[in-house]
């Protein structure tokens, strides 16, 4: 399966490939798909761009509820998310459509920066239909185009890789989280870029995590977008927040606080220390490494963000059986509960359910967990695409204006 | 002997049940993962796969140690072998 030459590095049980098969794109960023997206600025204007995917076979649209009236800080992180998503390597060319030329023309702009095709529509004083006429005759040149180019061998840096936990159980905490943790460990050093989140998940554990800044300045940097999140949490809890964190499921897993659910969330980054805080959805900068962003420890909130960040494959360790995934970014579920994978494992990419009968070790779960990372990267499809899975869930920080 | 619950830390004062369920007055073999040792303990309570055990006898007040860290307090008595969880601990934060 990896016929590609190996590096010296040598992991646990084998030598971790050098290369993978991706899709080099016109701003040297290497996509793991070659998708064709058909982008809504706003609400209002899901109904066409789901009109020209259904017209033009082989294009997504990526519907989503907001975009009106937004203003400030939740405006910019509404343009940055758009802008983001257009331009994430899995990404091989964009058709944006909105209700007004203002706002359509300033996230294709933004989008046409990677050198990738991108156009956009807009509606008033067209109608839907004219509108859907129009970029379907562009999605169609579109996606013809994009239906050409090739995989060819790129280096394993030019990975990016987002981790994300779900529904997590005890065994997320003994076991999935760790082996994600063991994978980081092997791939920091081979140059690939890396990010966690999940700002409130970390509660309990935010002073361990905050050891882990690679500077003082990161340290310092995390330690004031946690307080600042967990300032908003205490100002609009009502209760002891006890029937959202942990969640029912987290529970009925086993986990019994948010502190006993942030050290198992914690797991996934093994050994390694962040560069950066980064805010919701926004591209690192200062190279190689780990990456600590700022978001919702909701799912698919979570992946939406960190995928308009450039993050081009995603590790998504669950305990009771989370089933999210991504229209632009590969989803692979992992998990460490033995009925979870006898339950639902249609929704389980990589079984390390051997760790908790002793039976694997955790750099044997890391190795496994690299092997099926890298046959996703190379175009193998997450049982999340084939399942159908693609929530795209924008983030909104406060009321309209 | 197959391994019944897992330990975290040398610390700690919680084991996780790593098979579908132990039940009252099992003997079980516990591991320890920090430094690869193992202890054992005789359940009191019956409990599922992912829960908690008690390694020692906790009193209110008590802090629950897991991954060496402060993971919430004891709010109700809790004796050795026994199920920990939402009905007798609860977080310190929020």
């Amino acid at each position: 399966m990896f016929m590609f030459t190996t590096s010296k590095q040598k992991s646990g049980n084998m030598e971790i490939p050098k290369s993978f098969l991706g899709y080099k794109r016109e701003n040297g960023r290497t996509g793991t798909r070659n998708h064709v997206i058909i982008l809504p600025v706003d609400d209002i204007s899901n109904a066409c761009a789901e009109a020209v995917a259904n017209n033009i076979k082989g294009t997504i649209a990526l519907p989503h509820s907001y975009g009106r009236l937004q203003f400030g800080a939740d405006l910019e992180l509404h343009f940055r998310t758009m802008i983001g998503t257009g331009s994430n390597p899995n990404v091989a060319a964009v058709i944006v459509i909105g209700i007004e030329p203002k706002w359509t023309k300033k996230i294709v702009d933004g989008i046409a920066k990677t050198g990738k095709p991108v156009e956009g529509f807009h509606i008033e004083r067209t109608g839907d239909i004219g509108t859907v006429m129009k970029a379907s005759k562009k999605a169609q040149e579109f996606v013809m185009w994009a239906s050409e180019k090739q995989r060819e061998e790129c280096p394993i840096s030019d990975l990016w890789i987002s981790v994300k936990c779900g529904e997590s159980d005890t065994t997320s905490g003994l076991a999935a989280n760790p082996t994600v943790g063991n994978l980081m460990d092997k791939l920091e050093p081979l140059g690939v870029h890396l990010c966690f989140g999940e700002t409130s998940e970390l509660t309990g554990a935010e002073k361990v995590c905050a050891t882990r800044g690679a500077t003082k300045e990161a340290s310092d940097k995390f330690m004031r977008t946690w307080s600042s999140y967990n300032d908003f949490i205490l100002k609009e809890a009502t209760d002891d927040l006890s029937e959202s964190q942990p969640t029912a499921g987290n529970i009925a897993g086993g986990l019994t606080t948010i502190e006993e659910k942030a050290f198992g969330n914690f797991q996934k980054i093994g050994n390694c220390k962040f560069v950066d805080v980064l805010e919701p959805a926004e591209e690192p900068k200062k190279g190689k490494g780990l990456y600590f962003m700022d978001t919702s420890s909701a799912a698919a909130e979570c992946v939406t963000l960190q995928a308009a960040a450039g993050f081009n494959i995603h590790l998504f360790p669950t305990g009771q059986g989370n089933i999210v995934g991504n229209p632009i970014e590969p989803v692979v579920k992992l998990t460490a509960n033995p009925l979870t994978v006898k339950g639902m494992g249609e929704h389980i990419d990589c079984d390390v359910s051997k760790i908790l009968s002793r039976e694997m070790n955790m750099s044997e779960a890391g190795d496994k967990l690299i092997e099926t990372t890298l046959r996703v990267a190379n175009g193998r499809l997450t049982c999340a695409e084939a399942l159908g899975h693609r929530e795209f869930v924008m983030t909104k920080l406060y009321r309209s204006a | 002997m197959a391994t019944d619950i897992i330990i975290h830390d040398q610390k700690d004062n919680v084991g996780v049940v790593v098979i579908e369920k132990i039940t009252p007055k099992q003997d079980c073999s516990c591991w320890i993962m920090e430094n690869d040792s193992t202890v054992n303990i005789q359940s009191v309570d019956e409990i599922p796969l992912g829960h908690k055990i008690a390694m020692s006898d906790l009193k209110e007040g008590d802090t629950i140690l897991k991954y060496g860290h402060d993971i919430g307090k004891v709010v109700k008595s809790i004796k050795k072998g026994e199920h920990v969880h939402v009905h007798n601990v609860k977080t310190k934060k929020w």
